[in-house]
Parts: structure tokens; sequence; C-alpha cells
């Protein structure tokens, strides 16, 4: 269990963060959402022990963290690429200390794990970005910490390479790890994570399960309606009154409406756009995305950073 | 712990072999430029491409006295002398084709052998000599003076009319005091019937001239008793030297590198401490060197024959260096903040460093100031240090002192290192 609690940090004049508090279990992988430059590799590396924190602390299982409980993938690369693969492993795993037959069988099970024991003897630099990325995920696991700690372990992979790092990942969570998961991709912060912290400007904006994230939203979904005669006036105001509407706006003539429940709160919609003689062209519903509580928190938009 | 340390001096050591052209840039080209410098300073007996000084003579004498210069000249081993015209010796001298060029003006033979015995009117040689080439043009003035007083001397004892005239000039010198003027007359008169007793007896030597009176023998003074200097030991020390630094240079800049990337920070991840990070780095940096010390010095053995007289002095002076080399990389580490820039400074410091050690030139050619300065440079302790173990008979006991210097200096440099090291620069 990872507790860390009241982070602070700054860097002269600049608060890289302020008073970040997270938390992971067993088997639990929890994000850290959060743009460029929004304070997630200094939480990392003051978690990892890289960074003396200015105030708070941080524990695993009710105690200071030893350093062999904690496995962390940088952000940036950190393999010898002069290297093969296997050469990298067997360093990684010397410095915490394995040696002889544990080494031997820490590199070979994480080589399997990360799907690259059948290229173990070539050169890193002759790798892919995926394929660094793995071993980089590799390097964390050889001394089977009880806590991961993996910063944008995603940046710059292929499709292909992100769905095997992510199945790793949750095989990972299934040997009940505790996972820390830095990324500003929404759609893997939702794919992956049982729990999130949104992180902006060195502050902790929320924090929840997705679900609980989402209904920070005024509304859960969100309906476009195009409509055959945009430029006939409409009184927003009474639609917004309706049961069920939250929220009613035109933008570049479309009219955008969030209601609670797609089912129950459309069809009255509708109604009373016939009503008052609209027809619609054509309609279309999204539901509330973790960009959408970003956006309605920051006021800016995640995918701008 | 010690797993980590030995696992992250063989990660250096790996890393080293698997970049050959890193290798090939460390062992190959010192051992090619030393090979070169070797060859260029070679200059014992065995050595028969030992370069000429080109010389140019004007005669425009023309006289007995300056065509017995000349002919002594020419046949000098060590000048490479032809005839020509003043105007074409001053552009050649001045286009750098000669060293120097000299005029025998018209009488000189006349005048040199009455000088002989006054001590005015002596007449002039000039010298036109290449501004760069000022040590050579001492060396072809002295072996000038010596040909010149042997072939006058020469032509000023044995030719009657010089003979006659000088002792005429002596017996009717006013400026010469009598005290002097009597036992000169004398010593004219004795080598005028030294002359004609040798002109009545063919076969019997005339007075004959002054001539050097002494020959010389060269004895390289070495490690012992018939042990040759090999003018590649100094070579192959200089820039051993140098390239060491080169490599230790390389050693801290690629921790910049490591740091740039994030490695260094990967690296404290782990469960180390920071002298372990720092003594492992040192630790392969050192051995690595060591290594190449001795690949440098097992080539010049094989292929130059330049034979290690003190073996156990040759390994403490190496380690230490390679020490010192090691402990160079972690300071430019230490102090450095990209790579880019410490890289140009750094060089800059090597170069220097090698310079003022003796590396390339020996340093007795420096002046003196320069010379006492040198003295506090860890590089001249280490260039001295192989010399005196290669080819000087140093014993170990003598060793020792440019090596505790050595060590001294890379303890020094370590704890700067430790002391500067930026552990949270990332």
């Amino acid at each position: 269990m990872l507790e860390a609690s009241h982070l602070k940090k700054s860097f002269g004049e600049l608060k890289a963060v302020e008073d970040v508090s997270i938390s992971a279990g067993p088997g639990e992988i929890v994000g850290l959402l959060g743009p460029n430059g929004a304070g997630k590799t200094t939480t990392v590396s003051m978690i990892a022990g890289l960074t003396v924190p200015d105030a708070g602390e941080v524990l695993v299982n009710g105690a200071p963290p030893r350093k062999q409980q904690i496995g962390l993938a940088p952000q940036d690369l950190a393999l010898y690429e002069e290297l093969p693969a296997r050469e990298n492993l067997r360093l990684f795993g010397a410095l915490y200390g394995l040696g002889g037959r544990a080494l031997d069988e820490a590199v070979k099970g994480a080589l399997e794990l990360v799907g690259l024991a059948g290229r173990a003897g070539g050169r890193v630099s002759h790798y892919s970005g995926g394929m660094k990325r793995r071993l980089n995920l590799a390097a964390a696991l050889l001394h089977d910490p009880q806590v991961l700690l993996l910063d944008e372990p995603t940046v710059g992979v292929d499709p292909q390479s992100r769905n095997a790092i992510f199945e790793n990942l949750l095989a990972l969570k299934a040997r009940g790890k505790s996972l820390i998961y830095t990324t500003h991709y929404m759609e893997e912060a939702e794919r992956l994570c049982d729990r999130l912290t949104i992180v902006d400007q060195g502050k902790v904006m929320a924090s929840g399960a997705p679900d609980e994230l989402y209904r920070l939203l005024p509304a859960a979904n969100l309906v476009s309606i195009d409509l055959e005669t945009p430029e006939r006036p409409l009184d927003l105001g009474e639609l917004s009154g309706k049961e069920g509407v939250r929220t009613a706006e035109r933008v570049n003539g479309v009219l955008k409406v969030g209601v609670t429940d797609l089912a129950r709160d459309v069809p009255g919609v509708l109604g009373w756009l016939t009503a008052h003689g609209h027809s619609c062209r054509h309609i279309a519903s999204e539901r509330a995305s973790l960009e959408s509580v970003f956006l309605m928190l920051t006021g800016r938009s995640l995918r701008d950073q | 712990m010690m797993t980590a340390f030995f696992a992250l001096i063989r990660k250096d050591i790996l890393i080293f072999l698997n970049d050959r052209k890193a290798v090939i840039m460390t062992i190959g080209v010192p051992i090619i430029i030393a090979s070169f410098f070797g060859y260029i300073f070679d200059s014992t007996e065995h050595s028969d491409q030992q370069s000429r000084i080109p010389v140019l003579l004007v005669d425009e004498d023309a006289s007995a006295v300056s065509r017995a210069i000349a002919a002594k000249l020419g046949k000098e081993k060590a000048l490479d002398m032809r005839p020509e015209t003043l105007a074409n010796a001053r552009e050649a001298v001045r286009k750098g084709k000669a060293a120097a060029a000299l005029c025998i003006p018209r009488g000189f033979g006349a005048l040199a052998a009455r000088a002989l015995f006054r001590n005015e009117d002596k007449p002039e040689i000039a010298v036109y000599q290449d501004p760069t080439r000022g040590a050579e043009t001492g060396m072809v003035k002295g072996i000038v003076t010596g040909a010149v007083m042997e072939a006058v001397s020469q032509a000023a004892m044995t030719d009657a009319g010089s003979v006659e005239q000088a002792l005429r000039d002596a017996e009717s010198g006013r400026d010469m005091p009598s005290d002097v003027r009597g036992p000169l007359v004398e010593l004219l008169k004795g080598v005028r019937k030294l002359n004609a007793i040798a002109a009545a007896r063919p076969g019997q030597p005339a007075a004959g001239g002054f001539s050097v009176p002494f020959t010389m023998r060269d004895e390289m003074v070495t490690a012992r008793n018939g042990a040759v200097y090999n003018s590649y030991a100094h070579s192959f020390a200089g820039m051993a030297v140098q390239f060491l630094l080169f490599f230790g240079i390389d050693t801290g800049i690629a921790m910049l590198y490591m740091r740039q990337r994030g490695l260094w920070s990967r690296l404290r991840a782990a469960p180390l401490g920071r002298g372990t990070l720092l003594a492992s780095r040192a630790a392969s940096a050192a051995l690595i060197s060591f290594v190449i010390l001795c690949v440098m010095f097992g080539f010049a053995r094989l292929v130059f024959h330049v034979k290690i007289e003190n073996v156990e002095g040759f390994l403490v002076v190496s380690a230490a260096f390679s020490l010192l080399t090691a402990t160079f990389g972690l300071l430019i580490a230490a102090v450095g903040n990209t790579p880019e820039a410490s890289r140009g400074i750094a060089i800059l410091a090597a170069l220097l460093a090698v310079m003022l050690g003796g590396a390339w030139v020996p340093t007795f050619i420096f002046p003196r100031a320069v010379q006492q300065v040198t003295q506090f440079i860890p590089t001249r302790w280490a260039v001295d240090g192989l010399d005196g173990v290669i080819w000087r008979g140093y014993g170990l006991g003598a060793a020792l002192t440019p090596a505790a210097g050595l060590t001294l200096c890379a303890a020094l440099f370590g704890l700067l290192a430790v002391w500067r090291f930026r552990w949270n620069a990332e």
C-alpha cells in the first residue's frame, strides 16, 4: 500500500507540486492525469526518492519506503542503447542486489512478460520505440517491487506496443502490485485506472474513480442536434428548464444539450423542438469524458497542452 | 553492494568494447601518432633517415680558402650544402627551402689569413637565416666556424706567400706590443722553416694548420650499459598520456550525457550509495585506461622494440596515471553543465597539460620560467615517470615519486568531483 500525503516541491520561485496526495492499494492502478508541466514527474520523483520533498511524506505499508520496494519506469528511456536488452536487464537487476540464478530468472521472467524474450540479445539501439518502452518497463520489474511508478510509459509508442504495455500492466495489477501511472492521455487513464488524480500546475484538481469524476460534470451526456432551420430563434431558457436538461446552448448553429440520461431525457427534448416548429437534420450524442472533466475543472482542454 | 559495484564496472567495459569506433580512436589513433612522432624524432645511430639541414653557399671569393671551406662543409653529414648565387639563396631561404645561406665575400681568404694573427680587419661571412629555424642555424654556425678555422689556418700556415705576408705584418706591426711581436715573428719563422723542410722532402707533411684537436665518441646514457635509447619510448609515453586524458574527458562527457538522458536518475532510483556510483565509474575508467596503456606499450614492444627496463615501476606509474585519468573524467562530469560546452573546455585544459607536460616536445626546449612551472603539472610527472621506468633506469623507489604525485592529484580530483557533483541536476 502506497500513501503519499501532502507532497510539496518548489524549484526557486516555481511551485512544481503543491499539496499533492495520492495512494494506491495492492492490485490497484491509480492514474496521475495532467498536462505536461503539471507536476506529475516531480511527484513521481518524490515518491521514488529521487527528489526530496519540501513537505509531505511517502509511506509504503505504513513506513518510509525502501528503494527495494519501488520500481521506476521513468519517462526518459533509461537504457544503455549500446548494450543488448539482456545486458541492460542484468545490470538493473544487479543494482538491486540480484545475482546468479535469481538474476537469470528475473531477467528471463521480465523479458517474457514484456514479450521481448526472442529479441533479448539484440542491441537496444536497434529496437523500435515501443520495444524500448517495454524494456524500460521490464527493467523496473526485475526486483519484484511492491509499488510500480510508471511515468508516461506510452509516450511515442505505436498502438500495437501500447496495447502490449497495457496488457503487461493489467497482468501486474493481477499480481497485486500497486501501480501509479502518470499520463496526459485521457483514453489510457479511462481504460486502465481504477482511480484518478487530476493535477494541473502542481495542484490536485480532483480525484476519485472515473465515474465519480464524471459526476462532477453538469451532464453525463451531451446531445448535438443539427437543426433544419438553424436561423430560427430558439428559447434556450425554456429548454434548459425542462426536466433532465442540464445545459442548452447553440454553438456554430448546432444545438448542444446536456442531459443526465439519454433514454429518458432526449425524447422530451425532441418533442419540445417539434412543438416549437423545428425539424432535426442530424442527432449525435457523446458520453462525458475526462477531457470534459478537465475542461470543466481548469477551463482549458487537456489536448491543447 | 559489491554486486552492483561490479555490475556497473562490467557495464562500462561492455559499452567501451561494443563501440568499435571508440576502441579504434582510443587505442589505434595514439599508436599511429606515437609511431609517427617516434619515427621523425628517431636520431639514434641505427636511424638511416636522419634529416640533413639544407644550407646554401654563396662563394663570391672563389679563393683556395673559400673552396676549401666549401669542400669541408660539403662533407658534413649534418648538412645538405649546395652552391648558389646570392639572390637565389636569399629567395630560397625566404621561401623556407633552405634553413640558411652563407655568403663568403670577395677577398675573404686573404683577409682571414692575415686576421688569424691580428685582432683586426676581420672579414665577415653573412648568414641569411630562416627565422623559424634558429636552432638549425645555430648548429650551422658551429660547423662553419670549425670549417673556416681549419681552412684558414691551413692556408695561413702552408702557403708561402701567406706566411711571408704574416711575417712582414708581424715585423712591422706598430700597434702590436713588443713582447707579443717578438714571439710571433719567431713562430712564423719556425713555420717558414718547417715548410722549407717539407718542400725539400717530398712526402713529408708541411706545418699544416689548425685542426679540431679531438674527436668525439657518443654514448647514449640509458638504463644500463648497452641499452639503446629508443625514440618511440618517449613518443608512446607522450601520446599515451594525451589520449588517456582524452579518454578521461570522454568518460566525463558520457556521464553528462547520462544525466541528460535520465540514466543517472534511473541509477539513483536503485538502492546504491553515491560513493558506489562514482567509485564504479572511476574504477572502470581507470581499468580501461590501464589496459590501453599496456596495449600501447605492448605494440611498441612488438613493433618498435621498446623495452621496458623496470616493469614493476611501469605498472605503478601506469596505474597511478590511469587513476588520475579516471578522476579527471569525474571532475569534468562534476563541474560541467552541458556535454557540448564541457568538451571544448576540457580538451583545451588537456592539451595545455599535455603540451606543458612534455608529451609533444621535451620540456628542456621551454623557456626557463615555463620549465619551472611544468614541474607542477601532473602530465609531466606521468611522461617523466614513464620515460624513467622505460629507459632512464628508474628503480621502483624512484618510480614511486611520480606515482605518488599522480595518486595524490587523482585523490584531489576525486574529492573535488564528489564535493561538486550535482546529484539532483536532472
